[in-house]
């Protein structure tokens, strides 16, 4: 068949990985055509909280990230773990840090494409792509619901559920162990309470993140998350649960923000404010192991549509920004016309120099392995610490030799012993993962 | 409807009221009502985020409220017949997000 392509590449998902790609693309002097579902830029995009600089750095020049419509830079992380009254709270500030930055993905998303335009993107909004093309086994466009385009290569960054990788089978059928599902609630706030509130400056040169691990007290054993940012004059709070976990406890996600919203510590971040949004979104956790196939015949995949995250951490933006443009480059670096899968690994080959490839072999197991213990991890170990705390803090007058005893066999008496050194195996096994990673 | 469910019920729509929809005339949710009487778990029913699926005990059907849908695809992943047949809205329509 004798094609007349409308672009070199086409470019599907206008979300960080895509337009990365797209512009990434675009540089090296290839036509791109970067198709998106959502009327707006980022109106159909959700996520924790926070894009890494570290990434955008390596897309953008300092004068253009000059421009980048953050509302704080995140610069204090706590990490909580939440029990039925109170918290144990670790926190690490540094106020000179600009390494993750709180933007809404309305203006990041139409941020990103404004750049991508400037330097010859053509974006077709407002489009959603329902098939692929095919000419004799190599992926040659899109059909879209209204018309056909064609092009030599087709960057597949349509997101977690990634329809388009399915139907050429290159990821096998999800099921419910492979995916978080998170909600999240936007709340506004004014700008000035919120800086009193978390003693922020008014400049927005900072800001912060939560993490909260239990808090639930009827459910608990579900592996769970709270997430909260500060935003200008927002404030986002979220959960994330695996959809197992929902499943098997049939349970609705909005019950566990609801009720993590009871919970003191919770109450007080978002006292006096009112809701303005909520949104849902799955967070992939195919990772290494359930990795789809990245290339075909014309086609690259990348961004969540490949699984890549790193929900331990929550980073997911800077592994889209990143696979984007090792996905864009790629493919507008072949220059003898074979767009065949085997030439196109070598995208596989750049990212597994990379954090991306590294860190999914490194994290391959340790969401699975924390999940199996998740009654440890969200109920049993905060309890354990609100004890731990209550002898040292509470001056009850009662010998602290013994009441520390006493604490530390508990560990031996409080559950079966297996289930102690089914944490300790687990907590090793993630350690020796992660040490001897990638 | 339990207590717990209702609250939650009521909990959810004022969530809903506070999201800006463009709503299509035609549902991007397809239900295979063969499959949905065979099963017991009826999963769709307590999962979605949105509560976009109701089981309707009259028509003995499930019925989905397509319009309030998040488009977060759990639906799809967790149905144990894989009776829900789950797409993006057409283009354009569907969640409009702004503060997320």
């Amino acid at each position: 068949m004798d094609i007349l392509y409308n672009a070199d590449i086409i470019v599907v998902g206008a979300g960080p990985a895509g337009i990365s790609a797209a512009i990434s693309a675009v540089r090296l002097g290839k036509k791109v055509v970067l198709i998106d579902r959502a009327k707006y830029p980022g109106s159909k995009n959700m996520y924790g909280g926070a894009v890494y600089s570290e990434a955008l750095k390596q897309i953008f020049d300092e004068k253009t990230l000059e421009t980048l419509p953050y509302e704080r830079i995140i610069n204090s992380n706590t990490w909580s773990f939440l029990n039925d009254t109170g918290s144990f709270d670790l926190t690490y500030n540094n106020s000179s840090s600009k390494s993750a930055y709180a933007i809404k993905r309305f203006n990041f998303e139409r941020w990103m494409i404004d750049q991508a335009k400037k330097e010859g993107v053509y974006y077709v909004p407002n489009t959603l792509v329902v098939d692929l093309l095919d000419d004799n086994g190599y992926v040659v466009g899109v059909q879209t619901e209204l018309e056909k385009y064609y092009s030599r290569v087709v960057i597949l960054a349509d997101g977690v559920n990634s329809f388009l990788a399915g139907k050429l089978g290159l990821r096998k059928e999800f099921v419910p162990k492979d995916m978080i599902l998170s909600v999240k609630e936007t709340f506004k706030l004014d700008k000035k309470t919120i800086e009193e509130r978390f003693r922020l400056k008014s400049d927005l040169s900072n800001g912060v993140a939560k993490m909260y691990f239990g808090g639930l007290k009827e459910v608990k054993n579900i592996f769970m998350m709270t997430y909260f940012y500060t935003f200008k004059d927002t404030l986002m709070l979220g959960v994330g649960v695996s959809l197992e976990d929902l499943k098997r406890n049939r349970l609705n996600i909005n019950e566990v923000l609801d009720e993590i919203k009871e919970h003191p510590d919770i109450k007080a971040l978002i006292k006096d404010a009112y809701p303005v949004e909520y949104s849902a979104h799955l967070i992939p956790e195919t990772g290494y192991k359930k990795m789809p196939k990245l290339t075909a015949n014309g086609v690259i995949i990348a961004g969540d549509a490949a699984g890549f995250i790193n929900s331990v951490h929550f980073e997911g933006t800077n592994f889209a920004l990143i696979s984007g443009k090792l996905a864009g480059e790629t493919a507008a670096s072949i220059n003898d016309f074979d767009y065949s899968g085997w030439n196109l690994s070598q995208y596989r080959k750049k990212l597994e120099k990379t954090f991306i490839m590294k860190d999914l072999y490194s994290y391959r197991n340790i969401i699975e392995n924390l999940s199996k213990r998740s009654g440890s991890l969200s109920y049993y170990y905060p309890k354990k610490i609100k004890e731990f705390f209550e002898i040292i803090t509470s001056a009850n007058c009662i010998s602290k030799s013994s009441q520390i005893r006493k604490f530390s066999f508990s560990f031996l008496r409080d559950r079966n012993i297996t289930e102690l050194l089914k944490d300790i195996t687990t907590f090793i096994k993630c350690g020796i993962d992660i040490f001897f990673g990638k | 409807m339990d207590d717990k469910t209702k609250k939650n019920s009521k909990s959810i729509q004022d969530k809903l009221a506070t999201i800006k929809y463009n709503c299509d005339n035609k549902s991007h949710i397809t239900i295979n009502q063969n499959k949905c009487s065979k099963c017991k778990e009826k999963v769709c029913t307590f999962i979605c985020p949105a509560n976009v699926y109701k089981f309707d005990e009259t028509a003995n059907e499930v019925v989905a409220q397509y319009e309030n849908c998040l488009e977060c695809g759990a639906c799809r992943i967790s149905c144990p017949k894989q009776a829900i047949d789950w797409h993006f809205p057409a283009s354009g329509c569907g969640i409009i997000l702004k503060n997320s």
